[in-house]
């Protein structure tokens, strides 16, 4: 408990307001220090580090139009797509609104790939980042499922059939799936009572955990402080009498007007879309979802949103010859294990128990169930990404040059794979995805090894910058 | 018992008792929240009013010309009535070495047995299915025109195509090989009233 302060005789009344505050909320003055005049970033941060404040930006946007979108819309199947209708046409500035919310999904996506991506290439999940890494990863699922539910709101044939599929991946696990679906949709065909479950996780439950998630996100950066680009820690080297590091800057006012730059320029684009091109071309509001809901007929080619295609190439990916693919390098991975692992004679028992057993239920189950499995682990995998990276240092900077080339091929499959998910599908687009599928997955389950390999260039002992 | 609070080492000043009590009242609050949760998570269930719904339906069948498909809503999904040519109907012999199951004989969805024959229905002429594909419930499309087409073998026969995955079946609801839809078409419990009257829902043995 903080001493009781008196403000000076004769002070001028802002001091005398702000001691009256100090001394009765001194909780609100220490985080913003800890926060923001107080919180050192290093100071050679670079573009891709504009997405994590522009991520905060395009949350608030979507809660705030959110907020008055709930005010006219009705979540009822029989009243939904015409609520949608009429906030688009007779709500005034009811469009702009929808517009500005609509867009801001597809934005959330965009700016969260890109915070993602900069995390992997800078190896911001490596010690002592993990729980962060972690954290991100938790908000990417709920922003996945918020985007989801929402989707079905509109009431048009693209969220009603896509709701009927992502609902069914679901029944594809044995044994419970059947029920488990039946628990989510509520009924046995998605109708009202879905629609109803769907709006009330997507304006209330997920919102709430997703506000969670990003105040432990911000607080677990805060306590271990920012990566950059270099991946050197800045509070290795400290000015020795003020204890501040040398290579960082008090995020107020230095980055919050640097960030403000970043949101100028996010903002221009993100109003030249809603302005004029807001279903931009069919990728984020999809031409199809302009039809209302029919129970008896799907459209004629469904597709989800651009920012879910790529997983859902690679469910599309697994058919019957994919599995028998899986199993072989299961059993391939087995033995390789047991001959080159130096596993002591009781591991290389349970490793060759586990591959049968896996191969097993490789043949068991459909490779329906398989596709649902291998689109789920793909974003899960992102979650133990701090222990699968060995590399001795952070940074691509120096990371061996070839390291370069393979998360350029990462990012180029990653889109190949979000391409072939919007098309129909089709042979030689399905021979692709499965490549994709495989190298995706390689990329990652193979990381222990490739990233020790090579040569290492030295770390620098202070970031490098330049002011200009 | 006595066993587990021997085994915690004793703290200078610590009253096992009250710690026995700390751990019976958690243990307690925990069954408690778990009781609370139920009533909470049953209303996940569908409602009364959702069983209730799902009545039979009655559907006039006489209008149908040969070639034709009549799609009908029964709890919520999808019917298809398709009369069948005898041209199509031949076609189901041809393609059966290319079928998953062309017997039928899985059970995700068991096939009734008056329709476990080689046309699928009761007569041979008329095929009743459910539209909903095994694989994640999209409705296929008809693909009725034999002959080389987008998204099809060169070889087709006629039948439907799944849009979401690609899952092709024949005249008859059975799923091709190596298609992601594991299962055949539902055909759903349905009896002839009459000669031209389907009764779709319920058959003789209920």
């Amino acid at each position: 408990m903080a001493e009781f302060k008196e403000a000076p005789a004769g002070a001028p009344a802002a001091t005398q307001v702000t001691t009256w505050l100090q001394n009765r909320f001194p909780t609100a003055f220490e985080a913003y220090k800890v926060h923001m005049s107080e919180y050192y970033a290093p100071k050679n941060f670079n573009f891709w580090y504009f997405f994590g404040s522009l991520a905060l930006l395009v949350l608030v946007i979507q809660i705030v139009t959110g907020i008055f979108l709930v005010m006219h819309y009705k979540p009822d199947a029989t009243k939904a797509f015409a609520s949608v209708e009429y906030i688009m046409r007779d709500v005034p500035w009811g469009w702009l609104i929808r517009y500005m919310h609509s867009t801001g999904a597809s934005a959330f996506f965009i700016v969260v790939y890109m915070h993602m991506w900069r995390g992997m290439i800078y190896g911001s999940y490596k010690k002592p980042r993990e729980l962060i890494w972690i954290f991100g990863c938790a908000i990417f699922l709920c922003l996945m499922a918020e985007a989801f539910m929402g989707y079905l709101l509109p009431w048009g044939q693209m969220s009603y059939w896509g709701a009927q599929v992502i609902i069914n991946l679901f029944a594809a696990i044995p044994f419970i799936g059947p029920d488990l679906s039946l628990l989510i949709r509520g009924d046995y065909v998605v109708g009202d009572a879905t629609l109803n479950r769907f709006f009330s996780f997507h304006v209330i439950a997920v919102p709430l955990v997703l506000l969670g998630l990003v105040v432990a996100h911000l607080l677990a950066l805060h306590d271990v402080g920012s990566n950059n680009p270099d991946g050197v820690e800045i509070k290795a080297r400290k000015d020795p009498k003020t204890g501040i590091p040398l290579d960082g800057i008090p995020f107020h006012p230095y980055h919050t007007v640097h960030d403000i730059v970043g949101v100028s320029v996010f903002l221009f684009i993100f109003s030249a879309i809603i302005f004029f091109m807001p279903e931009a071309g069919g990728y984020f509001l999809e031409y199809n979802n302009f039809i209302p809901a029919d129970p008896l007929q799907t459209p004629a080619h469904i597709a989800p949103v651009w920012y879910f295609t790529p997983y859902y190439s690679m469910l599309r990916a697994v058919t019957d010859p994919m599995v028998n693919v899986f199993a072989v390098v299961v059993a391939l991975a087995a033995v390789l294990a047991v001959l080159k692992g130096g596993l002591a004679g009781k591991w290389k028992v349970a490793v060759l128990v586990g591959a049968v057993v896996v191969v097993a239920a490789l043949k068991t189950f459909d490779a329906k169930f398989w596709g649902v499995v291998v689109m789920g682990v793909a974003v899960l995998i992102m979650f133990p990404l701090p222990w699968l990276d060995r590399s001795p240092v952070k940074s691509i900077r120096y990371r061996p040059g070839w390291n370069k080339w393979l998360y350029g091929i990462f990012v180029v499959n990653f889109v190949v794979l979000g391409y072939l998910g919007i098309k129909p599908p089709s042979e030689i687009g399905t021979l692709v995805s499965q490549i994709g599928t495989l190298f995706y997955f390689g990329f990652f389950l193979l990381m222990p090894w490739w990233s020790r390999m090579g040569e290492f260039k030295a770390v620098p002992d202070r970031v490098t910058f330049q002011p200009h | 018992m006595s066993d587990a609070t021997s085994a915690v080492a004793l703290e200078p000043g610590m009253d096992p008792d009250r710690r026995r009590w700390i751990a019976i009242t958690c243990g307690a609050g925990a069954v408690g929240g778990v009781a609370v949760a139920v009533p909470f998570v049953s209303t996940f269930a569908p409602s009364e009013r959702a069983r209730a719904a799902g009545a039979p339906v009655q559907v006039d069948i006489s209008a149908i010309k040969p070639g034709e498909k009549l799609t009908v809503e029964w709890r919520g999904k999808p019917v298809w009535i398709v009369r069948r040519t005898p041209e199509q109907l031949a076609t189901l012999k041809v393609v059966e070495s290319q079928l998953a199951d062309p017997a039928s004989e899985r059970t995700q969805y068991p096939t009734p047995a008056y329709a476990k024959n080689e046309h699928r229905s009761i007569k041979p002429e008329f095929f009743v299915g459910v539209g909903i594909c095994s694989h994640l419930g999209c409705s296929p499309s008809d693909k009725f025109t034999p002959g080389a087409q987008p998204s099809l073998p060169d070889d087709w026969h006629g039948g439907f195509l799944c849009p979401c995955h690609g899952s092709t079946f024949d005249l008859a609801g059975r799923v091709f090989k190596n298609k992601p839809a594991p299962d055949n078409l539902e055909v759903p419990p349905h009896m002839y009233l009459s000669d031209t009257v389907l009764l779709i829902g319920e058959d003789k043995k209920a």
